[in-house]
């Protein structure tokens, strides 16, 4: 069977994905295991490519990998040396911790493989810019100014709430 | 003529808003202020009830030849059902109109002799917080619309009785006959509750116009229908009748009155003597049509019960010392003979001469009764001590006193032309005409009533004198005004027409003495009593001591009140407390608690077992809860597929 | 159907092997900041499911697409949060490993 252009690309881009998560998870070093985490954000940028939505992936590339990952190195680096090794997680455990999640893996697949997913006839449409910016502060049906108001005031929240959370207490 | 009333209802909202204002802020200012405060509120209920009584009795006055009942003020309070509505308000007909005067015009002059009398006490302001609220207690009992609204105020009255009594909070014995009298009521009052509800079930109504018209639907109803030989009228009147006679310390239910006596005198005076004692024979008048009409044995209960109380009463105050106890029983006595006139009367017209003067004597007693208590509250300020050995020769230390004291004992021995003499001779002439074995206890107990009043006069203010400790003084003026008063009350009440404007069908009739045999005989008795007093107390004798041995036994008897504090006694420790309290204590601490206990028990140490669970391990919460999420689809997607 | 040429479910299962990868770091790590990467791995695959669903299923709608946009707002917002949360950790426990953090048992 003839592999196209995007199968090729969907098997690279889930390959590193699928490889730098297990390394997420399992490297023994703290800053490593950021970076690793950064290629994983950055495949997955990746796949919003691949579907055609290149403003959900530019702000994915600009706010989960430069934003979040800067942040979390920034705290390792506040927190611990940077050549420092974890101590071995004991084995039960991670058996354990093995076993619910392949459980639940395959529970999961098994349901997805099984259910038969609705074919849409819609062409999709190009999506511009101009549209996401309209439904972003839109209104109306397909407007969405209320979550956008909302987030804005969550994020402020967490800004006040992450300073007076960090803040030395005085003494 | 219509007149508007509504203004009575500051008569009983005064002495509330006084026993608030006092009692709140009492503390602040010097006690004198608080003092000056009650008696002016009382004065501006006196005024006020003066007012309402000329208004009604001479402003609006007969229509058609009968007196009204006027409501004057209504508000409706709980809607029980369409008809059943429990209302407070004021209802004036001639005997609550009468009881406002009694009421304020005794609550004032004791207001004003407390002022004298309890000056430099601790707690005053205290005191004439209560005494408010007691007054506006009473003043709601009396005019109440219905019944409900008397049973609510009476047991308000109740309550402040039990705070007046136990006034010095710091003496056992006076806590003790507080908590006494407030039991005792309260289970005089059970009897009385039942009696309501029984009533009202069977007329369905509470109010006293409806309740009380002779040819309403209400006394119709439920006389029909019997229980045990007696018409369910008449057991719920019977019922009302225990409420009344707790509260006015009838036989079986009087071992409280004598007790209650531990409280401060003028308390007694006002509660224990013209006002709250009463309540009951205010009772029994207020519903006096339903007895008369629908339960006539209700009213021949009435009447023994009354006629045993006073003689009972009687005898035992002989053989009293504390002058106090013997003016306590004397007013049971008294209150006897009111509910006797009561129970030996018809109703309408000359019929009805036994309520008319049960009314009467009510009135003058009311006066003379808390003339004497006032007189011995002056003699215990003088002497400090309530017992009468240790007092004689007090007529040279205290003559105002004297003079008052000795009106007052004239007046309750019925010697004529003083008021309690036309009083108590209308209801000997009722009781004469309807049941000759009442009459001649009554008659007995009028000449014992002389006996025991002028031994208390003669031991007292004759005799030999002891020495005391530092020679008595007169009381100051703000005590004897009150006595003079009371004392030209005492002589003069006797002259008003009272059958001019009470009766029992609210129609005027006339009365004149039956001067033979009745009203002769009660002199001859009452005389017959003083002179045998005389004799024994006039000078030290040791006669008195003589006779009490001969009839050693029986003397013992009654100086023990009978031994009936000691058979309710009997009855409640050994056989109540014993044999039910005792064994429900065991199921309750044992089996409930028990019970309770167990579940703690159990909660507590499966809890104490089961606590590693909370390890403070996130990892271990995180685990626990996928693969919870993971059971769960496993469960519900694949296991139970509905 | 989008004419990728890869049906929807690849991109579920994906997502589906993504999300239990993060379960088990967050299960197994013990540094608090290794837990808060694993919880973002969690989130990013809940973002493919949203993004595969609102392209091949409802390409006109865009409310996937949207949900995206603020679970990524969210995410900042929490890591932001969780970050001053584990300093001040630090500051007082001087550690950041989870199992040190156990104040709040019985």
């Amino acid at each position: 069977m003839e592999l196209t252009f995007n199968q090729i690309m969907f098997i690279i881009i889930s390959g590193v994905i699928i490889l730098f998560s297990v390394l997420t998870v399992t490297s023994k070093r703290i800053l490593r295991a950021a970076t690793f985490l950064l290629f994983v954000l950055v495949a997955t940028a990746g796949l919003y490519f691949m579907l055609n939505y290149q403003f959900l992936a530019a702000v994915q590339l600009t706010l989960y990998a430069g934003g979040i990952v800067v942040l979390i190195i920034f705290s390792i680096l506040l927190t611990s040396h940077i050549s420092q090794k974890f101590e071995e997680v004991s084995i039960s455990k991670k058996i354990f911790a093995a076993l619910a999640v392949i459980l639940g893996m395959v529970l999961c697949i098994i349901t997805i493989l099984q259910y038969e997913y609705s074919a849409t006839t819609i062409a999709a449409e190009e999506l511009n810019m101009k549209i996401i910016g309209r439904s972003l502060l839109g209104y109306g049906r397909e407007g969405y100014a209320l979550p956008f108001e909302v987030i804005s005031v969550l994020l402020l929240a967490a800004m006040v709430g992450a300073i007076v959370v960090a803040k030395k207490v005085k003494k | 003529m219509e007149y508007n009333f509504t203004y009575t209802i500051w008569i009983a909202l005064v002495p509330l808003l006084m026993f608030i204002f006092i009692g709140l802020t009492g503390h602040k200012y010097k006690p004198a202020i608080s003092g000056i405060l009650g008696t002016t509120g009382l004065f501006v209920s006196t005024v006020l009830s003066y007012i309402t009584a000329y208004q009604y009795f001479f402003v609006v006055g007969k229509v058609n030849g009968a007196y009204e009942k006027i409501p004057a003020f209504n508000v409706t309070w709980l809607n029980l059902t369409e008809n059943l509505h429990i209302d407070l308000g004021v209802l004036l007909d001639p005997i609550s109109v009468m009881m406002l005067i009694v009421i304020t015009t005794v609550s004032f002059m004791v207001h004003v002799y407390s002022n004298g009398y309890m000056k430099g006490e601790k707690g005053f302001h205290r005191f004439f917080a209560k005494l408010s609220l007691f007054s506006f207690s009473m003043l709601g009992l009396v005019v109440a619309t219905n019944i409900f609204q008397m049973y609510i105020f009476w047991e308000l009255v109740g309550v402040s009785s039990y705070l007046l009594i136990s006034f010095y909070y710091e003496r056992p014995t006076a806590v003790s006959a507080g908590k006494k009298a407030f039991i005792v009521t309260r289970f005089a009052d059970l009897g009385f509750l039942i009696g309501i509800l029984i009533l009202s079930f069977n007329t369905k109504t509470f109010d006293f116009i409806q309740l009380t018209d002779p040819n309403g639907a209400a006394i119709a109803q439920g006389s029909g229908v019997a229980f045990m030989g007696l018409s369910v009228m008449t057991w719920s009147l019977i019922f009302v009748f225990m409420g009344g006679a707790g509260k006015s310390a009838m036989f079986p239910l009087h071992i409280w009155l004598p007790d209650a006596m531990e409280g401060p005198t003028p308390v007694s005076a006002l509660i224990h003597a013209a006002t709250m004692v009463v309540a009951g024979v205010y009772l029994v008048a207020r519903l006096f049509p339903i007895y008369s009409i629908s339960a006539p044995e209700g009213l021949l209960v009435v009447a023994y019960v009354g006629a045993f109380s006073s003689l009972f009463a009687a005898i035992i105050a002989c053989t009293q010392f504390d002058i106090k106890r013997v003016l306590a029983y004397s007013t049971m006595s008294q209150i006897g003979y009111m509910m006797v006139g009561l129970g030996v009367s018809g109703y309408g017209g000359h019929e009805g001469l036994g309520y008319m003067a049960s009314i009467f004597h009510l009135f003058t007693h009311a006066m003379f009764k808390a003339l004497l208590f006032l007189g011995a509250g002056a003699i215990i300020h003088a002497v400090h001590t309530n017992v009468m050995n240790e007092m004689g020769g007090l007529r040279k230390h205290l003559p105002i006193t004297h003079i008052t004291f000795l009106i007052a004992c004239l007046t309750i021995a019925g010697i004529p032309g003083l008021s309690a003499f036309f009083s108590k001779d209308e209801i000997l002439t009722a009781a004469y005409h309807h049941n000759p074995v009442i009459f001649w206890t009554q008659l007995f107990v009028a000449g014992l009533t002389a006996f025991y009043m002028f031994r208390l006069y003669f031991r007292v203010f004759w005799n030999k004198e002891p020495h005391y400790h530092h020679t008595p003084h007169e009381s100051p003026l703000v005590m004897t005004i009150p006595l003079m008063f009371l004392a030209a009350a005492s002589i003069f009440a006797g002259y008003i027409p009272f059958s001019e404007f009470i009766s029992s069908d609210l129609k005027p009739f006339e009365t004149e003495i039956e001067w033979m045999p009745v009203a002769s005989l009660s002199i001859l008795a009452g005389i017959i009593g003083i002179v045998i007093a005389f004799i024994l107390y006039k000078k030290e004798s040791s006669l008195p001591d003589k006779i009490s041995a001969s009839f050693k036994f029986f003397y013992r008897w009654a100086f023990n009140k009978f031994y009936f504090d000691e058979l309710y006694l009997f009855v409640t420790k050994k056989i109540i407390f014993r044999f039910i309290s005792v064994p429900i204590a065991w199921f309750d601490r044992h089996i409930v608690d028990g019970t309770m206990n167990l579940f703690a028990w159990i909660t507590n140490a499966v809890s104490f077992e089961i606590r590693g669970f909370q390890s403070g391990q996130l990892q271990q919460y995180g685990y626990a809860f996928i693969s919870g999420v993971i059971l769960l689809i496993l469960v519900f997607v694949y296991i139970f597929t509905f | 159907m989008l004419n990728t040429g890869i049906p929807l479910q690849f991109f579920i299962i994906l997502a589906t092997i993504m999300f239990f990868i993060g379960v088990y770091g967050f299960l197994t790590r013990r540094n608090l900041i290794t837990i808060l990467m694993s919880v973002e791995l969690i989130l990013n695959s809940v973002n493919i499911n949203f993004v595969a669903f609102n392209r091949y299923l409802y390409p006109d709608n865009l409310q996937g697409h949207f949900f995206t946009l603020f679970v990524i707002a969210v995410a900042a917002a929490e890591s932001a949060v969780a970050i001053a949360i584990i300093i001040n950790i630090y500051r007082r426990f001087t550690t950041i490993n989870v199992e040190d953090v156990d104040e709040m048992k019985y």
